[in-house]
């Protein structure tokens, strides 16, 4: 496809080169850049929402591969006067400034300071003023992910006091609302809020509103801007209460968003990624392993079929990265609760490569299960944060990690108390009838304890779901009469209904394109 | 908000409030207090929040200087009583492990772990040892013994009365009275079992009788339907 935008792709000059040598020059503004902006506001001014996506998306990279690997862009204050000085404008370019910061170089504490700063002035122009632009879903979703990851960064920052400095301590106490948690979670509030976008999805469900049908672009002159910023804020709020360690709060987020049919959170991979992994894994820590073991299924099977699409997408890595934490968590949610029909042959037969061996490992409980238990989990969960700020009196400690430890050490706990289960599913799995005496001969404990036993592995395998009904988990089951256990194969539960709803509304689509040719 | 002496209605009324708090500003420390007053509200009226409850332990985490151990240990009280959810676990990962470690928190972790696990002789054994956390919450007894009888629901077709006695800890005549109750009024039945007293029959349901579950699994929600009205025209 020939790119349409007319500026001039110049060459990194020896000069641009020999400037980033010599250090960075923030006043310096090659060709290629002033080029850059002049394109970029004129097509934001004129709601070229398909040039500004390739400049953002592509342009912006291939400039920063040439001339910014390892050096900020220039300044905002040296490419203002190309753009009218238009307020709205520079603070999105010092939002792609900072981005690229945060990805190339390791920001200081005044840079993460002015950051925030950033964030908070573009944020209130968004909320407190009608910005009449459209920008690309991608763009959009990039900023949210970006604020919640820079506040995510920070508090990992934050919470490393040892070995600060006199003046990054003093900084941190001058400015202490920087990246505060309240700010954080408040923004994102205010977004969903002020966008009314949950109201805009339920009368969407009544026909009364296009908004995911539009992907959430405003055909009708206005901007898309604040709703999807406000969609995407949902996703937003969802990942910084996982980071809390509040899955149920997190979960209640996102209910506006219906997870089983497409919406503008699949418009962008990253978003769908980071929507499902966090659903997933907040379903995990709920012990609603049924629900979790659906959804990275089909979201990795997703994936598997289309990241050779984004094979030079800058966001590629992360996709493969999440790619491989997902595929640990359902080793996880299956040695927790073997359900493996409900799994696809092609994601099973990657989950077999990557962990076969340990997930059958798992399975044993010993003390090299609860390793790899323990493995897995600190290889996949995401980077908890204590949100509080810290404690200037001496002697300064690294508290970064007690988030993370807390979280682990209660999932493991669980784990624990689901020691005994595995075994009794063995022996379930034999037998049709069995009398409480002998299974308590074989598994070697006295007739109470088996019932403890018994007892245990139905609450654990009977969850309690989102509207408070309990749903069973279990593959094999069984039901006690006085001092006989009667043993019931469980049938898996496939869901077929949604797969068909899907073929025909895609059946459809396709009917339609087809009508739509005319054949001369 | 601090008003003292409230009526029933008034307290009704602040407890409406509240919940409106938690759904449209949960993120403002100011609430904080008004929270604190719904926990003890919670206990004294025996109703029950989680939503409150976690945006509470959240605004701790935020600020743990303002912490109450007192009210978090309530909390978790009360969480305990709504089991079967997982809602004591979902508070717990709200906790900073140090506060864990307190002993009045390393009870209830204890307790938890028995209710976890089935082990309702323990349970009973150790809450009679720590009288002073419990009881300070009316309604935990019999919260428990609800939640007892739930797993045993879903285990027993027919289960012997010292099973039983033992999961609700009520023996002798008061545990005569509360099958007679259940009989009269939950559709229990009780049997002369051979030999070794009596056999309670627990109610029917999916999980004790397999046969009765419906294949609701596959059932699909209206208006996942409704989007292919259009096109089965």
């Amino acid at each position: 496809m020939a790119s349409n935008y007319e500026y001039e792709e110049a060459s990194a000059t020896y000069d641009d080169a020999h400037r980033q040598d010599l250090g960075y020059d923030p006043n310096f503004v090659p060709d290629s850049v002033k080029s850059f902006v002049v394109h970029l506001y004129r097509h934001i001014r004129e709601k070229n929402v398909y040039e500004i996506h390739q400049m953002y998306e592509f342009s912006f990279q291939t400039l920063s591969d040439r001339l910014f690997k390892e050096a900020p862009w220039p300044s905002v204050d040296a490419v203002a006067h190309y753009v009218d000085n238009d307020q709205v404008f520079c603070l999105l370019y010092r939002e792609m400034w900072f981005r690229h910061l945060y990805a190339r170089l390791s920001p200081t504490l005044k840079q993460r300071i002015d950051s925030w700063d950033n964030y908070c002035s573009l944020f209130q122009v968004v909320l407190h003023r009608a910005v009449n632009m459209q920008l690309p879903n991608q763009w959009l979703w990039d900023m949210v992910d970006e604020f919640v990851y820079q506040f995510q960064s920070f508090c990992q920052y934050r919470a490393k006091m040892k070995n600060k400095t006199e003046q990054e301590i003093a900084l941190l106490r001058q400015y202490d609302q920087a990246w505060n948690v309240y700010g954080v979670l408040n923004y994102l509030q205010a977004f969903v809020e002020k966008s009314n976008i949950i109201q805009i999805l339920e009368q969407e469900k009544e026909g009364l509103e296009q908004f995911t049908a539009n992907d959430g672009y405003d055909y009708s002159g206005g901007s898309n801007v604040l709703k999807v910023l406000g969609y995407f804020s949902m996703v937003g709020l969802l990942r910084v209460h996982c980071l809390l360690g509040d899955y149920q709060t997190g979960l209640k987020c996102l209910l506006p968003i219906d997870i089983s049919q497409q919406g503008v959170y699949t418009s962008v991979i990253g978003s769908h990624i980071t929507t499902i992994y966090h659903y997933g894994f907040a379903n995990l820590m709920l012990r609603r392993y049924v629900e979790a073991i659906r959804e990275f299924n089909k979201m990795l099977l997703y994936i598997y079929k289309t990241k050779q699409y984004h094979q030079k997408s800058p966001q590629y890595e992360q996709i493969l990265k999440k790619n491989e934490q997902m595929y640990a968590l359902l080793a996880i949610c299956l040695s927790l609760c073997p359900q493996v029909k409900l799994v696809e042959d092609t994601v099973n037969s990657q989950l077999r490569e990557k962990y076969g061996e340990k997930m059958a490992r798992m399975q044993r409980y010993d003390d090299e299960a609860f390793g790899l238990y323990d493995e897995l989990f600190s290889y996949a969960c995401p980077k908890f944060i204590t949100p509080s700020a810290p404690s200037f009196e001496e002697p300064l400690v690294n508290y970064n990690q007690d988030a993370y430890r807390l979280q682990l050490k209660l999932f493991l706990y669980e784990v624990k108390q689901q020691q005994l289960l595995s075994g009794v599913r063995t022996f379930l799995k034999v037998y049709s009838t069995i009398s409480l005496g002998k299974l308590a001969n074989y598994m070697e404990v006295d007739e109470p304890t088996l019932r403890t036993i018994l007892l245990t592995y139905k609450h654990k395998t009977h969850a309690v779901d989102s509207d408070g009904k309990i749903i069973s988990n279990a593959d094999v089951d069984f039901y006690i009469d006085d001092d006989m256990i009667h043993v019931v194969e469980c049938k898996p539960v496939k869901r077929y209904s949604d797969y068909f709803l899907r073929q025909i509304v895609k059946l459809e689509g396709v009917i339609n394109d087809m009508d739509r040719i005319k054949l001369d | 908000m601090g008003r003292e002496r409230e009526t029933p209605k008034e307290q009704q009324q602040v407890s409406y409030t509240v919940e409106q708090l938690v759904a449209v500003n949960p993120y403002n420390p100011d609430i904080l207090p008004d929270l604190e007053n719904y926990v003890n509200e919670q206990v004294s009226l025996q109703t029950y929040s989680l939503d409150a409850n976690l945006c509470l332990l959240r605004l701790y985490q935020f600020e743990p200087e303002r912490m109450s151990t007192q009210i978090v240990a309530r909390i978790l009280v009360k969480a305990l009583m709504a089991m079967p959810a997982p809602d004591f676990s979902l508070c717990l990962f709200l906790i900073p492990e140090r506060v864990q470690m307190e002993e009045q928190f390393k009870t209830l972790i204890v307790l938890s772990h028995y209710l976890e696990t089935g082990r309702f002789r323990q349970f009973w054994d150790e809450a009679a040892k720590s009288r002073h956390i419990v009881e300070a919450v009316p309604g935990f007894e019999q919260a428990i013994q609800a939640y007892a009888i739930h797993v045993l629901s879903l285990t027993y077709q027919k289960i012997p009365r010292p099973v039983l006695a033992e999961a609700i800890n009520i023996e002798g005549l008061s545990l005569d009275k509360f099958l007679e109750h259940q009989a009269a009024n939950g559709g229990w039945i009780l049997e002369k079992g051979h030999g070794r007293g009596q056999l309670i029959v627990l109610p029917q349901n999916e999980f004790n009788h397999p046969e009765l579950k419906k294949s609701a699994a596959d059932s699909v929600p209206l208006e996942h339907i409704t989007r292919i009205f259009p096109i089965l025209g």
